[in-house]
């Protein structure tokens, strides 16, 4: 990473007459489009030489800092390392140039990964069907919600039209159900951070009969395992009701415990996080869903063809090189990780939760709160020592939530490192609390006014240059 | 020990006396043993680099490598060397979504291009940072206009739709109980009388069209945004990205959103997926849109910066009072575009469209003249057309499958969508209209 801010606009450094593309003659005679069905502007889009764009997003990405450039603890997304060969393979022509609509008979390797990558993920999960056709963690959500929507509507069962969600729930729990058309019920959590199984309980004696689903991710939003959960799936099912499992803290059960054993029903994967596909940059991702025997009829249409194919191949390329040897130990070692941090920093970062955690645990900022300086601070400082921040603010269980997941790729020495710029922040907070609190000084840019870019937003180049003049 | 496994038995050790424990197990002593797993995973045992290369190389080996002139919303266009070697720039490709500006300017700069250019493709104000794809965008459009909406909770939708599209549409409406209605078509395009008659019954939140339409029919929407304006109703036009080069565009039309996929500017076609769904729309409908935005700002040193903002609609915050359930966009493919935009730029992507137009317009020319085949609708069209076959149509699919070319998509109706891109050949089209002679009872 280039800490120099780069900065320019691809529209910046057009200039016209200038080309960065070569396309054959047309050698079919001159067919013209209608005069009356053309646009009447040109778009306006930059022209540009080849090695101009090839910089230009060369210099960008120095401005970016991903897994290769270091470590990167952000809790609840899981950023492990995204193997190589999951890209070569991603990138075999055999699979690139086919078209969705091409018949079964002439894309059998293709069909055959699809039917492969499901039995895999029906083994490590103890469901028995899956649907590759959500294309990302909420839109697995979603579609888990639509075919379990669509399983009580098929028994008549119309009355069912809310969903139980823990109170530190991720965010897109409640907005899918939202998006479902399911109504929300909040169960409160315990001190401990884990459901509160008499709220629960009141709950289902009083709308037991209105109970769509109870959406759960296990470990929970706090890294703790909801050690209850077969009474809690048990009291779902009893009054009808099914248990819809949020993949997203899958990581740590991979050779531990899987969530069709713990009693869910419906579930889905986000196959960036547990399976090694890279984030992107906020995607593309794939969240296949996963369903008990019979529950499979009830999969809605939330796409079109296989989903996001080349993301699932990535996804199978990784459970094959692990295989059943090394995917156990993937839980194993990304909780042994998160636990070593966490042992390592609580005498100076303050711990809620005194106990042992899966794949991420949160602080609630530092143990120290009279030198003024947040969570927000402690992770800005972090960006200056090159790592990158854990998630902040998040769960909303305690106001300076600092949330770390180191996964299972990290070495001690990384360990280390991060452990002890860690306590050097807890020291600068009381020496210097005001190096911290303008942290960071070494990136590309400083803080940023998001209330400027709220205000008076400005979202294109067009907006920009006018505004300009 | 493995590859992506660093510690060692020593670190191991170690790092279990710092926790206090003296064994991994003990790490998960709080799982009930009842649904501990204990078994082991019946999956294949690990494989080196070299095996995994052979597996995939056995698997693809089964897949036919056809010459493609399907479309049916998926083309196969041309990909500039230049975009897989960018797009493997591991600082964009292993970063998460940029909530942290001062580390993520590369990602968010690209994503504020991304943008600039998709305003500019549609003719609309702003554009968010990307969707799934082109049909579960066109579901959150509809989704939009019933939110804009005061009251309204119908849309219609036009009959000349992609099916795929229509049928990820009747999903969502389906649980968000959102009424939808089609708006009848007459000869291949969007009826008007009968999308006025249907505003006119009231209740009505949006309207969605597409264009070029689902048989590559170029249609006109003259009098559409009138008629969905006089009766509070959003137009939502779904078009092909590459197309707008020089179609007239949304904004042109008085679209109130647009939205449609992008995997016509050069992505591959990789059997389905991931392409990149775009939406645009007016600037006052800004507040309304799903999906993340970036826009420009300062940071405390007085540089320019992007940042994502207006973050109060989104789920993070609002959870399930947000505008959508969306959580990401589809970044990476956003990159894709934005890098096919900027190569392609001004000029190019008018020429890879002219380029397609003619050569489906000549094969459609010489398909004609066979005396077999006959346009199932006499109009404009892009690159995509609908023909009737007065033989065995299967009979025709299986020829030419045979022969390595992939003819089109078959419709339920029997007749055949043929799509030329700016990738096919004189060569290649040439010898479709060649081998025809061939196919048996065709002399």
């Amino acid at each position: 990473m280039n800490n120099r801010l780069y900065g320019n606009l691809i529209f910046e450094l057009s200039k016209e007459g200038r080309k960065g593309y070569s396309l054959p003659k047309n050698h079919f005679g001159s067919y013209e489009i209608p005069t009356s069905m053309r646009r009447s502007e040109e778009a306006q889009l930059p022209e540009c030489d080849e090695l101009t764009v090839v910089r230009h997003y060369t210099n960008l990405s120095n401005n970016n800092f991903g897994v290769d450039t270091g470590f990167y603890p952000l809790g609840s997304c899981t950023m492990k390392y995204n193997p190589k060969i999951n890209e070569e393979m991603a990138a075999l022509p055999q699979f690139q140039n086919l078209h969705p609509h091409q018949p079964s008979s002439t894309v059998k390797g293709a069909l055959a990964l699809v039917k492969l990558l499901e039995q895999s993920l029906c083994e490590l999960t103890g469901l028995a069907h899956f649907t590759f056709k959500p294309y990302a963690g909420a839109h697995g959500e979603l579609t888990g919600l639509m075919t379990i929507d669509s399983y009580h509507r098929s028994r008549g069962d119309i009355a069912r039209k809310k969903v139980i969600v823990p109170d530190s729930a991720h965010g897109t729990n409640p907005a899918s159900a939202a998006v479902c058309g399911l109504e929300i019920i909040e169960v409160k959590s315990l001190a401990d951070g884990t459901v509160d199984f008499e709220d629960l309980q009141r709950i289902v004696a009083e709308q037991g009969t209105e109970i769509s689903a109870m959406m759960m991710t296990n470990p929970n939003t706090l890294g703790l395992f909801e050690t209850r959960i077969p009474e809690i799936a048990k009291l779902i099912h009893d009054c009808g009701g099914l248990m819809y499992y949020d993949g997203a803290n899958l990581n740590p059960m991979l050779g531990a415990c899987r969530p069709g054993d713990m009693g869910f029903d419906v579930m889905h994967i986000n196959l960036h996080k547990t399976f090694s596909t890279p984030h992107g940059g906020g995607g593309p991702g794939a969240g296949p869903v996963g369903v008990r025997e019979g529950l499979q009829e009830f999969f809605p249409v939330v796409s079109p063809y296989y989903g996001n194919f080349g993301v699932m191949m990535r996804a199978y390329a990784y459970i094959l090189s692990l295989g059943r040897e090394h995917i156990k130990e993937v839980g194993p070692l990304a909780v042994l990780n998160a636990n070593y941090i966490k042992e390592s920093l609580k005498d100076v970062y303050e711990l809620p939760i005194d106990t042992i955690c899966c794949h991420e645990f949160v602080f609630d900022g530092l143990k120290d709160k009279s030198t003024g300086v947040t969570t927000m601070d402690v992770a800005k400082r972090l960006l200056d020592y090159g790592y990158h921040a854990p998630t902040i603010y998040f769960p909303l269980l305690f106001h300076e939530s600092l949330m770390i997941e180191p996964t299972e790729n990290e070495s001690k020495e990384t360990l280390d490192g991060f452990i002890a710029v860690m306590r050097q922040i807890a020291e600068e907070a009381k020496t210097d609390p005001e190096l911290v609190k303008t942290a960071p000084h070494t990136t590309p840019i400083g803080r940023v006014d998001d209330v400027l870019a709220a205000k008076h937003p400005i979202t294109t180049y067009k907006q920009l240059v006018n505004d300009n003049n | 020990m493995f590859k992506f496994f660093p510690q060692t038995q020593e670190d191991l050790q170690e790092m279990l006396s710092r926790v206090g424990i003296d064994s991994i197990d003990a790490l998960y002593a709080q799982i009930p043993e009842s649904i501990r797993f204990r078994d082991e995973y019946k999956l294949p045992s690990e494989m080196s680099e070299m095996e995994v290369r052979d597996l995939f190389a056995k698997l693809g080996s089964q897949n036919q490598q056809l010459t493609c002139f399907a479309g049916y919303g998926v083309y196969d266009h041309y990909t500039p060397a230049v975009i897989p070697q960018l797009l493997q720039r591991s600082e964009l490709l292993t970063s998460y979504t940029p909530y942290q500006a001062e580390i993520s300017q590369g990602t968010l700069h690209y994503i504020f291009e991304y943008q600039s250019m998709m305003a500019e493709l549609t003719g609309m104000d702003i554009s968010n940072a990307s969707m799934y794809d082109g049909t579960t965008a066109t579901a959150e459009a509809m989704m939009m206009a019933v939110a804009a909406g005061k009251k309204q909770n119908k849309v219609l939708v036009s009959k000349t739709l992609n099916v795929d599209t229509r049928k990820v549409l009747d999903t969502y409406a389906l649980h968000q109980g959102i009424e939808l209605e089609t708006i009848a078509e007459k000869d291949g395009v969007t009826n008007l009388e009968d999308l006025k008659e249907k505003l006119a019954a009231g209740g009505v939140a949006g309207v969605i069209v597409q264009q070029p339409n689902a048989c590559g029919i170029i249609e006109d929407f003259t009098g559409f945004s009138d008629a969905c304006h006089d009766n509070k109703a959003l137009l939502i036009i779904n078009s092909v990205a590459a197309d707008l080069a020089v179609l007239k565009t949304p904004g042109e039309w008085g679209a109130d959103i647009a939205v449609g996929d992008g995997q016509s500017l050069g992505i591959p076609m990789q059997f389905g997926g991931p392409y990149v769904g775009y939406m645009c729309c007016t600037e006052k409908l800004i507040r309304k849109m799903p999906g993340r935005i970036v826009g420009m700002t300062k940071d405390n040193r007085e540089q320019r910066a992007f940042v994502l903002t207006l973050q109060a609609r989104e789920q993070h915050i609002r959870r399930q009072k947000a505008t959508s359930n969306i959580c990401s966009n589809q970044s990476l493919m956003a990159l894709f575009v934005t890098i096919y935009c900027s190569l392609m730029g001004k000029q190019g992507l008018k020429e890879a469209a002219q380029l397609s137009y003619a050569g489906a317009h000549y094969l459609c020319n010489k398909l004609l003249a066979t005396g077999h085949f006959s346009l199932v609708y006499d109009k404009p069209f892009f690159n995509e057309f609908l023909v009737r076959y007065d033989g065995d149509i299967d009979e025709l699919f299986s020829f030419y499958m045979m022969n390595g070319i992939l003819p089109g998509v078959k419709m339920n109706d029997g007749s055949l969508l043929i799509a030329v891109t700016e990738k096919r050949t004189k060569e290649e089209i040439d010898r479709f209209i060649e081998a025809l002679p061939l196919v048996k009872g065709v002399h």
